[in-house]
């Protein structure tokens, strides 16, 4: 054996990202399962979608007279939809990049390489994007030109050409984003296609969705929607990023749903101090002591929380602006915030309205109880985007009242401190909590917390936050609560009252 | 070279490794044998950057597995436990593919995969789907993978499975080689004849810990006790028996021979052909009966309280 003298070259991200990329870009372009149904949709798609362009014209034009919006609607649709069938195709490569080389055994060669995770993840995903999506700019061409050469012809507006080009683009990168997150945590090919769905409902809804815009002929709302399917783009390659673990490819071979197993840990993480959750083997942490979780474990999770925390302050400020820009928009009429016509009959009435007419303690505690679980099982669906569009939306609400109540000429302070203060020392602080640990539940999924893969992560974090819950929000949320349904109401009335 | 200090993998509840401690000099053979499920290949793998150690550390000429894994991926070449090749590429695309990934140029990518391809004789086939490639062709491809980039340290996980003899030999050929060149090497074997010809140093590993290391002939030593010797007569052996029972142990006999074991052969042997002189017995052979490292093995493999 002859050993010559091999000098390495240093390679930046995407130029190893690329060696992978043309690797399963080859591999796909060899496989003819692959490439028959794409070359069918881009070269002969177009041709069907052109007939059924021309033949829907002529029917309106025998039929609907000079009534031209209805087609002027129609061949965008088309345009669309020929743009978005080849994309579908990316969902089958991407769905298989991990998860199937992890079934040919031919993963662990490529992780034993001097590629980064990063570089691996891109690679996987480029080459997942790149054939299917050139097929759709190919099929949309081919429809275009098709269209344009043809009688009667058709030459769609500029911007609905750019916009299909973004919103094809943008819908292949969510598709495959997504499908190779699941394909990297997936044990099989067979349990990656049954996850699937998770993917082709909601992009199911959304064409349904885009068809109707696209009828109405609102474009301006589909740029909304590029620009949203990149913010969800970019979350799901995070996601992908920070989720991806070499170890779990390699080591996990079942898929089962053990109810038990899911409960043991679960008990597990929140028995135990947060700084022993991933200790399993310490059995006397486990054990229930209700001193040590105020003393110990409520603090603990609390210093923990701090971006979460800052997360919902800064929204909140937001909402400060927000609520207040509203309120200069849409201003009260006077008598709508009569707050020196305040009397103790005054709350005795709004109970007779029918939908406050439960307004006392329990309805008020059950409420806020009601929002915060509520926060959490919306942060679990959205990346965590829900808990912090609840915490904005609620203190959008109070800031758009007390900039009302400033325009008509009260006093602010007075304001805050009989209508809020009272019952709002302790809902505001608890509920701000409550949705910086909903917060953490979804943020959970996109960036787990560290050593914990994705459902251990998500248990651990469901965990927390319902510790937190039962421990300190509830009790906190159930006095407030009390003042609000009792003691508020007084104190206005004491200040404001006549 | 490879330095792993109580290296420890923890799969949730299932512990693959529970402390394996290696030192493997530049130039050393290493051989991991134990039976499957024993850790060995997770071993490998915690040793080649793959997986993470939960427990305890490895470094590879000196760069630790974890916060160094892309130098120590340079540094070393692993023959997986499975080919996992792309069937659709051809042999020579799959090289440069690996290749590129290790940062090499075409040029030096192509001049070393001829060479190494004609010396495991797959140059014929180089231009050959990997798909179309026999057992032990896609084996013989992964090992001039795992060679590509001329790496100082070498994981090997069954070399030679699934190979006929004779490509099993090109392979311990290669091996031997790369042991002369002062590559250091890991293997994971079940073929002990192997590990006996190439092998320093053994390490039997069971239930993710190794129980016994040295070399061959330490582990012979030290596991089998005495040499053990076998004489055959031409007649009976029945007077001898009784002679040998009053002074070594005596350990199995039939019509005209017999086994036994002694602490020093070379005292007692010539004292017993002179006795055979004496009982006018006749000679056909005394030889001693070769032990071999899957008596060790297996003897090892079968005592529970080893650990």
């Amino acid at each position: 054996m002859t050993t010559q003298q091999i000098t390495f070259r240093e390679r930046s991200i995407f130029a190893t990202a690329w060696v992978i990329t043309k690797r399963e870009i080859r591999d796909s372009l060899r496989d003819w399962r692959i490439m028959t149904p794409i070359i069918l949709l881009t070269l002969v798609f177009p041709f069907l979608m052109n007939f059924t362009s021309r033949a829907a014209t002529n029917w309106i034009d025998e039929f609907a007279g000079s009534n031209r919006m209805v087609i002027e609607r129609f061949n965008p649709f088309l345009l669309m939809i020929v743009g978005f069938f080849p994309i579908s195709f990316s969902l089958v490569i991407a769905l298989e990049s991990f998860v199937g080389e992890k079934e040919r055994n031919s993963l662990e060669p490529i992780l034993s390489m001097p590629v980064t995770d990063l570089e691996l993840y891109l690679g996987k995903m480029f080459s997942s994007v790149t054939i299917p999506l050139l097929a759709s700019y190919l099929g949309i061409a081919v429809f275009l030109i098709s269209r344009a050469m043809t009688s009667p012809p058709w030459y769609p507006p500029l911007e609905l050409t750019i916009l299909v080009f973004f919103l094809t683009t943008m819908e292949a990168l969510v598709m495959v984003a997504g499908a190779v997150v699941i394909s990297s945590q997936a044990t099989t090919v067979r349990a990656a296609n049954l996850l699937a769905s998770f993917i082709i409902i909601p992009m199911a809804f959304l064409v349904q969705a885009e068809s109707i815009v696209m009828f109405y002929a609102q474009y301006e709302v589909l740029w909304w929607l590029v620009a949203g399917l990149f913010v969800v783009n970019l979350i799901l390659v995070r996601m992908g990023i920070r989720t991806f673990n070499r170890e779990e490819i390699l080591s996990k071979e079942l898929d089962e749903l053990n109810l038990g197993t899911i409960w043991r840990d679960f008990k597990g993480y929140f028995l135990r101090p947060p700084e022993l959750a991933a200790d399993r083997k310490n059995l006397v942490a486990t054990q229930f002591s209700l001193r040590r979780i105020y003393r110990h474990d409520l603090p603990q999770l609390l210093r923990g929380q701090g971006l979460p925390l800052a997360m919902v302050g800064l929204m909140i400020v937001a909402a400060m602006w927000l609520g207040a820009s509203y309120a200069h928009q849409y201003p009260l009429p006077a008598k709508a915030l009569p707050l020196d016509q305040i009397t103790q009959d005054t709350f005795k009435n709004v109970q007779k309205v029918q939908l406050l007419n439960r307004v006392n303690t329990g309805f008020i505690f059950m409420n806020n109880v009601r929002v915060m679980v509520l926060s959490g099982v919306a942060s679990l669906f959205s990346f965590g985007s829900l808990a912090l569009l609840l915490a904005l939306m609620n203190a959008t609400l109070v800031s758009f009242l007390i900039t009302q109540v400033i325009m008509l000429g009260y006093n602010p302070w007075l304001f805050i401190v009989t209508f809020i203060l009272p019952h709002g020392m302790l809902e505001i602080p608890a509920i701000m909590l409550g949705f910086a640990f909903a917060l953490r539940i979804g943020a959970g999924l996109v960036s787990p917390p560290e050593g914990f893969d994705v459902g251990q992560g998500l248990l651990l974090t469901t965990a927390n936050f319902l510790k937190m819950l039962i421990f300190l929000l509830i009790p906190m949320l159930l006095v407030a609560a009390f003042i609000e349904a009792n003691l508020t109401p007084q104190i206005v009335v004491a200040v404001y009252g006549n | 070279m490879i330095e792993a200090v109580n290296l420890a993998k923890q799969f949730g509840d299932f512990t693959a490794v529970s402390d394996i401690s290696l030192h493997v000099k530049k130039g050393e053979v290493l051989a991991l044998l134990g039976p499957n499920g024993a850790g060995k290949t997770t071993t490998v793998r915690m040793l080649s950057a793959i997986l993470k150690p939960t427990q305890g550390y490895a470094r590879i000429a000196g760069y630790d597995t974890v916060t160094q894994a892309t130098q120590v991926r340079r540094l070393i070449g692993v023959l997986t436990e499975f080919p996992g090749l792309y069937s659709r590429m051809t042999a020579m695309d799959y090289l440069r593919f690996f290749g590129e990934l290790q940062g090499m140029s075409y040029a030096a990518i192509d001049e070393r995969a001829e060479s190494l391809m004609r010396q495991f004789e797959l140059w014929d086939a180089h231009k050959r789907q990997v798909g179309k490639y026999s057992k032990g062709m896609k084996q013989k491809l992964t090992l001039v993978r795992a060679m590509l980039h001329d790496p100082q340290v070498l994981f090997l996980d069954e070399p030679t499975s699934a190979m006929d003899p004779q490509s099993a030999k090109l392979v311990r050929d290669a091996l031997a080689q790369l042991r002369q060149e002062h590559r250091t090497l890991i293997l994971c074997t079940h073929n002990l004849t192997e590990a006996e010809l190439l092998a320093d140093n053994i390490a039997v590993v069971r239930q993710g810990q190794i129980i016994v290391q040295g070399t061959p002939q330490e582990l012979k030593r030290q596991l089998l006790g005495h040499p053990m010797m076998e004489i055959r007569l031409t007649s009976s052996v029945n007077g001898l028996v009784g002679y040998l029972q009053e002074r070594v142990q005596v350990v199995a006999h039939g019509e005209n021979w017999v086994r036994y074991s002694v602490a020093d052969p070379r005292e007692f042997n010539p004292t017993l052909l002179n006795e055979l002189t004496h009982q006018k017995l006749s000679l056909v052979t005394l030889s001693e009966v070769p032990q071999s490292l899957e008596d060790v093995y297996l003897n090892i493999v079968g005592q529970g309280d080893l650990v």
